[in-house]
């Protein structure tokens, strides 16, 4: 393993989405992310490159997943994690996002990870804190650690994606995972292909670099990648889609579907997954199936995120007290 | 009775088609001369002239579309300090919207109003009057009591009305008392929970998009009503080639039917929304770039009859938040004239047109005096200076809220001095 201070800087003071990385941006983090696996796979997991910086989950939308894996991710690293519950904070009391974000900075926080119902939250905290900010999902905007982990999980099964098919399906529309995934892909060469019926797609979607198709079978041919995204509940019945029986049925993951795709494709998924809804049991838990793997990786990344956020050897002039807006 | 002579001044009345050097005199509350031929009249031995070479004189703007808080949310902007506002940017007239709390859709807040501007404006403030109790869509206001009150039109300001018979009869019974019904039309079903633009910019930024569709559907219902019952009826904020497509149809029609844009739709596009500038949260939401375009044809055309600031001032605690939660509006009285101007500067729209649209046809439209500068009017009036280019700043700004759209943006044209029936309210 290299010694971290052989690796670039990462140039940037968030990661508020992918659209701000450049591709070697992207490869750094992938490659950090990779000596980050190890770490997890032994049996002291416990480094101390975070050891006395102050991590804070501020989760507006409840989130298992990602909320424990980014709490895991800096505890491995040392960092003291504080988890700020919303529903009992003072948040419900209707104290707006940016009170919150300059009392918490008060606490001197070195990193915020935030998790938003609206589009651009992120990117407004981060204007208004001295730390550092990652976005964990803002809205339908990004989730740009959902798809370094989608990519990571791709590189070290199938070695670089350029050139890779890799075919997304499902509720493109409300999806943030499937943006940052676009972004990303792209930027490292894929080929891009959205699966989904109409109403799920967004305005413009065919000037997103990506493939539109409204049928699996032709989205899937030869893929390498088949990611599916979960289908929020209320958007099931009637609003969207008129049934679970026929999104199934159309844009549900089965094996006879997967077929068209290459042999041994990967199957992928962010979760929460809705079995029987866009992925059947027997493919979610089948031999292409590395969702599990995902939710590995997804430590890996953001350990790699925070480690090259908050890497010692970066000049902290950046961080003065005007910028923590006292 | 004072005099003032405004010399030399480019004189700029679309009320008479006049735009030539000449002298302006006001005496008193009223003009007095206005034009070429005043270049050598005498003037009292005691009147201040002011020599206005290479300034123009214009009729002072009418806003027919000004949101402000009083009653109710006074810590965003009260009568007078919009009136200051307004004053400052040529602005001598304001209609108000009824969006207040209480809603102005009673006698009672009518007459609170007036008396309010009364006491404490420096422009003129008529109010519009709720054109549905509560501004809730379904039972109609008093428009007979309402109208004599001093309601000088009627209109759900930012609420568009879902129920067509409700229009129907607002239209038809409006006829009656000469209201005009303003209307800005977004289907809320079809706006849903869009927040800008719907289009490819929307979706990378995630935000959920308000198609065209939005504007034009009840709006093409609100013209059909408009062709069957004969009422006036005005669009109050179009933003679409779609919208203004129908207003022309509407008009050659022969309805009753008049159009107004505001000078966001005419200034700014989708992009500048940038990364989720919320002062550019706007209803209607800033369109493309061909939509800008298309309503500056409209103006020129004659379809959009009048241009408006859609003046709606926004504190930080509805501003400061991420762009789908934050409150759509800008605040636009003082930049009004010089963003307008950009049209004119930039070989758009004549002054002559540009100048009818923010004031003699509003003047018109609503029934209000002022809009011209014809010996005998009301001296309601601004000495402008075309050319002098000048940059807005937060701290310059004289409205109770900061949320402009021009924030740091170069703007050439600068008012100098505005007068409300002869008396200087703001002088640069």
């Amino acid at each position: 393993m290299t010694d971290a201070s052989s690796l670039p800087l990462y140039p940037h003071r968030h990661l508020l989405g992918i659209r701000d990385l450049s591709p070697a941006d992207i490869e750094l983090l992938l490659d950090r992310a990779d000596r980050s696996v190890a770490i997890s796979r032994q049996s002291e997991k416990k480094a101390s490159t975070l050891r006395g910086r102050t991590q804070i989950n501020l989760f507006y939308e409840a989130s298992t997943r990602t909320q424990s894996s980014f709490e895991l991710a800096g505890k491995r690293l040392g960092a003291d994690v504080m988890n700020m519950s919303v529903a009992s904070s003072s948040v419900k009391k209707g104290e707006t996002l940016i009170d919150t974000a300059m009392t918490l900075n008060a606490m001197h926080p070195d990193i915020l990870i935030i998790r938003h119902q609206s589009a651009g939250a992120a990117a407004l905290l981060a204007q208004k804190v001295g730390c550092s900010v990652i976005n964990a999902g803002d809205g339908a905007h990004e989730h740009p650690t959902q798809a370094l982990l989608d990519a990571l999980t791709i590189r070290r099964a199938r070695g670089p994606l350029s050139k890779l098919i890799v075919a997304i399906c499902g509720d493109i529309l409300h999806s943030r995972v499937a943006r940052s995934n676009i972004m990303l892909l792209n930027a490292l060469g894929a080929q891009v292909r959205v699966v989904a019926p109409s109403t799920l797609l967004p305005a413009g979607i065919e000037k997103m670099g990506v493939i539109v198709t409204r049928s699996m079978a032709e989205g899937l041919k030869d893929a390498d990648v088949v990611m599916m995204l979960r289908l929020q509940r209320e958007r099931m019945e009637g609003a969207f889609v008129p049934s679970v029986r026929e999104y199934f049925h159309y844009f549900g993951l089965d094996a006879e579907k997967l077929k068209a795709a290459k042999d041994g494709a990967l199957v992928m998924h962010p979760g929460p997954m809705n079995r029987g809804v866009e992925i059947a049991s027997e493919i979610a838990d089948g031999p292409q199936s590395v969702i599990q793997e995902q939710v590995e990786m997804g430590v890996a990344v953001r350990m790699a995120v925070m480690e090259a956020l908050l890497d010692p050897r970066r000049n902290y002039e950046g961080r003065t007290l005007e910028g923590r807006g006292a | 009775m004072s005099t003032t002579v405004f010399s030399q001044a480019r004189i700029v009345d679309p009320s008479r088609g006049i735009d030539e050097v000449g002298t302006v005199i006001v005496e008193g509350r009223k003009i007095v001369a206005a034009g070429k031929a005043a270049l050598n009249q005498g003037a009292a031995q005691d009147a201040t002239v002011i020599d206005c070479a290479g300034k123009a004189i214009i009729p002072g703007l009418i806003d027919a579309r000004v949101f402000i808080g009083e009653p109710g949310g006074e810590h965003r902007e009260t009568i007078a300090s919009a009136s200051v506002a307004a004053a400052a940017g040529g602005v001598t007239s304001i209609v108000m919207m009824p969006d207040t709390d209480p809603v102005i859709d009673n006698v009672a807040l009518v007459e609170f109003v007036l008396r309010t501007a009364k006491d404490t404006a420096v422009v003129n403030i008529f109010p519009a009057a709720a054109i549905t109790k509560g501004l809730e869509g379904r039972e109609m206001t008093e428009f007979g009591l309402l109208r004599e009150a001093g309601a000088i039109a009627f209109t759900d300001g930012r609420h568009t009305i879902s129920s067509a018979l409700v229009m129907r009869r607002a239209l038809t019974y409006a006829r009656d008392f000469g209201g005009v019904i303003a209307h800005e039309t977004q289907d809320a079903d079809l706006a849903s929970s869009g927040v800008m633009n719907e289009g490819l910019y929307a979706s990378w930024l995630g935000l959920a998009g308000i198609p065209r569709e939005a504007e034009s559907i009840p709006l093409e219902r609100d013209l059909a009503l408009a062709r069957l019952t004969g009422g006036a009826y005005h669009a109050a904020k179009i933003s679409t080639a779609m919208a203004a497509n129908a207003v022309t149809r509407a008009k050659a029609d022969g309805a009753n039917v008049t159009a107004g844009v505001s000078i966001h739709n005419l200034s700014l596009n989708e992009n500048d929304v940038g990364e989720y500038r919320t002062f550019f949260r706007l209803t209607p939401p800033l369109r493309a770039e061909e939509d800008r375009r298309a309503m500056i044809e409209a103006v020129k055309g004659g379809t959009i009859d009048i241009i408006v600031s859609s003046h709606d001032p926004q504190d930080v605690d509805t501003k400061r938040l991420p762009f789908a939660d934050a409150a759509a509006g800008a605040i636009g009285l003082e930049t009004l004239l010089g963003a307008a101007l950009r049209l004119y500067h930039n070989g758009d729209l004549t002054l002559l047109r540009l100048v009818e649209t923010l004031s003699t046809a509003p003047a018109r439209l609503f029934g209000l005096p002022g809009g011209t500068l014809k010996p005998g009017a009301v001296a309601d009036l601004a000495l402008v200076d075309l050319d002098e280019p000048w940059i807005v700043s937060e701290s310059g700004i004289r409205s109770r809220s900061k949320n402009t759209c021009f924030e740091g943006a170069r703007l050439q044209g600068k008012v100098l001095q505005t007068m409300v029936a002869g008396r200087t309210v703001f002088s640069a």
